[in-house]
């Protein structure tokens, strides 16, 4: 971690977006993770999605639980509230911040000790509910802030820096996404922000569940030869199945591709996004076959990367209990409170 | 053979039944009958953590006087489950009736020689009068339900007339339930005559008061507080208020033009989620329970304590249960005051409602959400199952038309944009509460990290000693500001000046009604203090000063609410006699009584007339 303040300064020709931001607005704390960190590289994915998909910083709440992946909401987006709760547990509360509030966007940021171990359980229930959230999962198959130990995420046989090898089987939370009905599930790696920005970009603009896995290396812990989510084995066995380009609703569509090789899915919100396929077969609408093909992949010693998986018209736990259109934490008085009135019926049923 | 009890008004009834075998709404429907009479009744749930086949009691205390605690004792057991018999056939007082269905013949060793037997071959009715086995089963309950009143004296008409709109909606059942009423009113009235000197008359007790569970009119208090999130997990005796809520919101909370729900209920995966759900929306502004019994809270302590410490309000009810671990799950207690009261790791404080009965659990629901907002930290409101899950006589429910809520100090976007110094963590008023902003507000103020780490007065994170107790310190003042807007204790004073005095809280307050019109005729008197809250204001402290010694009543084994009054209020423990009842029962005034009686004859008459010895 560095202890310079970042300066308050902006060079004055940095590029503004349709809001007039420049990035550095979407920008947050200085971070004090380890230098190199793949999840500062997440951070700055994110600033880019939200500075060039326009959004106000405020109307992002950024959610976390507990441990380095966990840090990072202070690092990006400060004129956002940012929320960092306990360990496991932030799915439940930004489910219900979202209740609270649908107009919001919903950031969930999580590890893989996070996600995958002590709050594995919140993780599977907050997605198989439909809350219409983006939820990251910094994934770097070890515990960080406790000094090396490994997480659930970690490969059977891959090794610790300290010398052991990790006999437990590991927890997929792409196939786990699969399974439990998330309506967007992609992969990124930390390492390669080109395909990752548009992901994350997608993810904001999909309304429903929307789980990234997105595999970190962790420099201090886990970047070492028999780490299955080191920089280097992850750039050796990255196997995307897809490129995707992220198009706003309100800009104009181009083809410049060949017939057979792009697919192009319209989102509810009126956004493109354009698939270039990379594996020929792979069917990011088929749920059952991307489960299948994750699965093969894997037993190859390959780590599926791209959209895996999209249901182009979702619908969210809002839709699901039928709620108002207003945010709920908007409700008058009037409009939540029987009153003086009801109270004399109220008492006679009673009697 | 002693007399057969005589008794107008003044009597307890209680039904042995069989879980499943659809007894509640028939027993209810004598209750009812009785109270359209005019009669005060406390009646109550005994059942077990079952859903069919095990004994399940419902107990009816009819009092003209109307005192509304258990009585304890039994004058009229309708004996209806052959499997506790014999412990039914015992609990019956001398002199008293045992109704039974006599259709199948009974050896004489199974009697008594002491009590009256009411014999009635219901089952014998049934089969004659019905084919269908499950008609058999319930109409057998209406049947019984005939046969008592017939007994007693209640009149038939107020029976059919609570029929009638028991049934409103599925008018069809109206006139089988009638018919198998009237069947068991004509059988008693031909064939036991005289068998009974217990009565029901007509009186004017019960007035404009309502029956009403406590976890029903905590429901409702949530709908009143505008409550529109709540997080919930299945647990006795809990369930029932979530799913009350849920009812009552289907009514109230329905948007007319649309038909979409201004409500949010979530039946999480385990309490831990329930809370957090609750903390988040409270955070994002809404205003949001969960509703649980002592497992429940046992499971959300870390996130307590992220809400006492980040300043979160949250509002949760604990229908407390008989505990240590799963406990008697469907029996009461008041054992999770110190779990609540001081909840999470490290140096934490929780403000506690205690009602007594379901017109403060209303009242309490209520306020919780004021209080919440207002101070900005979790708000327990700790009922009991025998309040939450039993109907009570209780005042009717009130709301002041002028009545707003409070949603503390939240500052808006004008603020903001009026340039005011937020400070997350800043007391800019001196009452240790600080402006929090909600997420959303403004587009380059007011946002702020929420975190459970140390952090300074303008929410960024620090270890620096200094600041995490500053923060801890002004914590601490808030609880003092907590003392001055919590519901005041209720104090009592004796018709004679006296050195004693009492302390109870909660569901023991109908008991205690009782108990202390008990003790004067014992010569016994007692100033009291009914506590409504924690932390403590300062009349606890003097009304406990201005006594030599004081008798705590309490629902648990550990005396907990000593233990907080001799820590929070630095009383020496030797002023404090414990009254303790904890066998999962309502505790009952002839317990009070007795206990309380005793210790004060045990005391030597120096101490008794307060001379120094």
């Amino acid at each position: 971690m560095t202890y310079i303040t970042k300066p308050k300064l902006h060079h004055p020709a940095l590029p503004k977006n349709a809001l007039g931001f420049t990035r550095r607005d979407y920008e947050g704390a200085i971070s004090t993770l380890c230098a190199g960190c793949g999840h500062d590289s997440i951070s700055a994915a994110l600033i880019q999605a939200c500075f060039e998909l326009d959004i106000e910083p405020h109307r992002v709440a950024k959610l976390s639980g507990i441990g380095c992946s966990s840090k990072t909401p202070d690092y990006f987006l400060g004129n956002s509230h940012g929320f960092n709760s306990v360990h496991g547990r932030m799915p439940s509360v930004l489910t219900g911040a979202n209740l609270a509030n649908r107009e919001l966007i919903y950031l969930g940021v999580s590890g893989d000790g996070d996600s995958a171990s002590i709050g594995l359980g919140q993780f599977v229930h907050a997605v198989r509910r439909g809350v219409n959230m983006v939820y990251i999962v910094e994934n770097n198959g070890v515990y960080g802030l406790t000094k090396g130990q490994f997480s659930a995420t970690a490969d059977f046989g891959s090794k610790s820096k300290a010398g052991g090898t990790n006999n437990d089987a590991p927890i997929d939370l792409v196939g786990m996404a699969l399974l439990i009905g998330a309506t967007f599930v992609a992969r990124g790696f930390s390492g390669d922000k080109k395909q990752l920005v548009p992901l994350i970009k997608a993810a904001i603009t999909h309304k429903g569940p929307a789980v990234i896995d997105i595999i970190s290396p962790c420099v201090a812990f886990n970047n070492h030869a028999g780490s299955t989510k080191s920089f280097d084995f992850v750039r050796a066995h990255n196997e995307a199945v897809n490129r995707l380009d992220f198009i706003a609703a309100r800009a104009p569509v181009t083809v410049d591709h060949e017939p057979g090789t792009v697919e192009e899915v319209t989102q509810h919100d009126g956004s493109v996004l354009r698939l270039h396929k990379l594996a020929a077969d792979y069917d990011p609408h088929d749920r059952v076959a991307a489960a299948n093909y994750l699965h093969q992949r894997h037993a190859e010693g390959e780590v599926v990367t791209g959209l895996l998986y999209l249901d182009p018209s979702p619908s969210d736990l809002h839709d699901l209990m039928g709620t108002v259109a207003a945010p709920l934490n908007r409700l008058t008085e009037a409009e939540l409170c029987p009153g003086a009135a009801a109270m004399d019926d109220i008492n006679d049923s009673y009697r | 053979m002693p007399k057969p009890l005589a008794a107008v008004n003044d009597f307890v009834v209680k039904f042995a039944n069989v879980n499943g075998s659809g007894s509640a709404s028939a027993n209810e429907l004598f209750a009812r009958s009785i109270l359209r009479m005019g009669v005060a009744v406390a009646s109550r749930n005994i059942f077990p953590s079952n859903i069919q086949g095990l004994p399940t009691w419902y107990e009816v205390r009819v009092s003209g006087k109307g005192w509304l605690g258990r009585r304890g004792g039994v004058d009229l057991m309708v004996a209806m489950n052959p499997q506790t018999w014999d412990k039914d056939v015992a609990s019956i007082e001398p002199g008293g009736y045992l109704f039974y269905d006599s259709t199948k013949p009974m050896p004489q060793s199974k009697f008594r020689d002491d009590i009256h037997v009411i014999a009635m071959p219901l089952t014998g009715i049934c089969n004659k009068t019905y084919t269908d086995p499950r008609q058999r089963q319930l109409f057998k309950n209406i049947i019984y339900v005939g046969a008592l009143a017939a007994l007693l004296t209640i009149e038939p008409k107020v029976v059919e007339a609570l029929i009638g709109e028991q049934f409103e909606r599925k008018p069809k059942l109206i006139e089988p339930n009638v018919r198998a009423f009237r069947m068991g009113y004509d059988y008693a009235k031909a064939n036991l005559a005289k068998a009974c000197a217990l009565k029901v008359e007509k009186a004017d007790t019960v007035k404009d008061r309502i029956f009403i569970d406590g976890n029903d009119a905590a429901a409702l208090g949530c709908v009143y507080a505008g409550a529109t999130v709540a997080a919930w997990y299945p647990i006795t005796p809990s369930t029932s208020l979530a799913e009350a809520f849920g009812k009552h919101c289907r009514k109230y909370r329905v948007d007319p033009e649309t038909k979409a729900n201004r409500y949010a209920i979530v039946q999480a995966e385990d309490e831990i989620a329930a809370i957090g759900m609750v903390i988040g929306a409270a955070w994002n502004g809404a205003r949001a329970f969960t509703a649980t019994a002592g497992p429940g809270i046992s499971l959300m302590q870390e996130f307590l304590g992220l809400a006492y410490f980040a300043e979160i309000p949250a509002v949760i009810f604990d229908v407390q249960r008989g505990g240590p671990s799963t406990g008697m799950p469907t029996r009461t207690q008041q054992s999770d005051l110190l779990i609540c009261a001081y909840a999470s790791h490290g140096d934490t404080k929780h403000v506690l409602l205690l009602p007594k009965d379901p017109h403060e659990s209303f009242e309490f629901a209520a306020l919780s959400f004021d209080l919440a907002d207002r101070l900005q930290t979790p708000v327990f409101v700790l009922q009991d199952l025998d309040i939450g899950m039993n109907e009570w006589l209780c005042e009717p429910l009130s709301w002041d038309a002028r009545r707003r809520f409070d949603r503390g100090k939240v500052m808006t976007r004008d603020d903001l944009e009026a340039g005011k110094t937020f400070g997350r963590y800043l007391d800019v008023d001196g009452d240790a509460i600080a402006y929090r902003t909600l997420p959303g507000t403004h587009p380059t103020r007011g946002a702020y990290f929420t975190r459970g780490t140390s952090r300074d007065r303008f929410a960024r994170y620090t270890e620096d000693g200094g600041a995490y107790t500053d923060n801890m310190q002004r914590l601490l003042r808030k609880i003092e500001t907590a003392k001055t807007l919590v519901p005041a204790p209720v104090k009592r004073d004796a018709k004679l000046k006296t050195r004693y005095g009492a302390i109870y809280f909660g569901s023991t307050a109908a008991a205690m009604d009782e108990a202390l019109v008990d003790l004067e005729t014992r010569g016994v008197d007692l100033d009291t203090l009914r506590l409504r809250a924690f932390p403590f204001s300062e009349e606890v402290v003097e009304f406990v000063n201005a006594h030599d010694q004081i008798f705590i009543v309490e629902q648990n084994r550990d005396a907990q609410m000593r233990m907080m009054l001799v820590n929070e209020c630095a009383i020496d423990p030797a002023r404090f006699i414990s009254i303790l009842h904890y066998d999962g029962t309502p505790i009952t005034a002839r317990y009070i009584t007795n206990a309380i009686a005793e210790r004060v004859a045990s005391l030597s008459p120096a101490a008794r007339l307060g001379i120094a010895s």
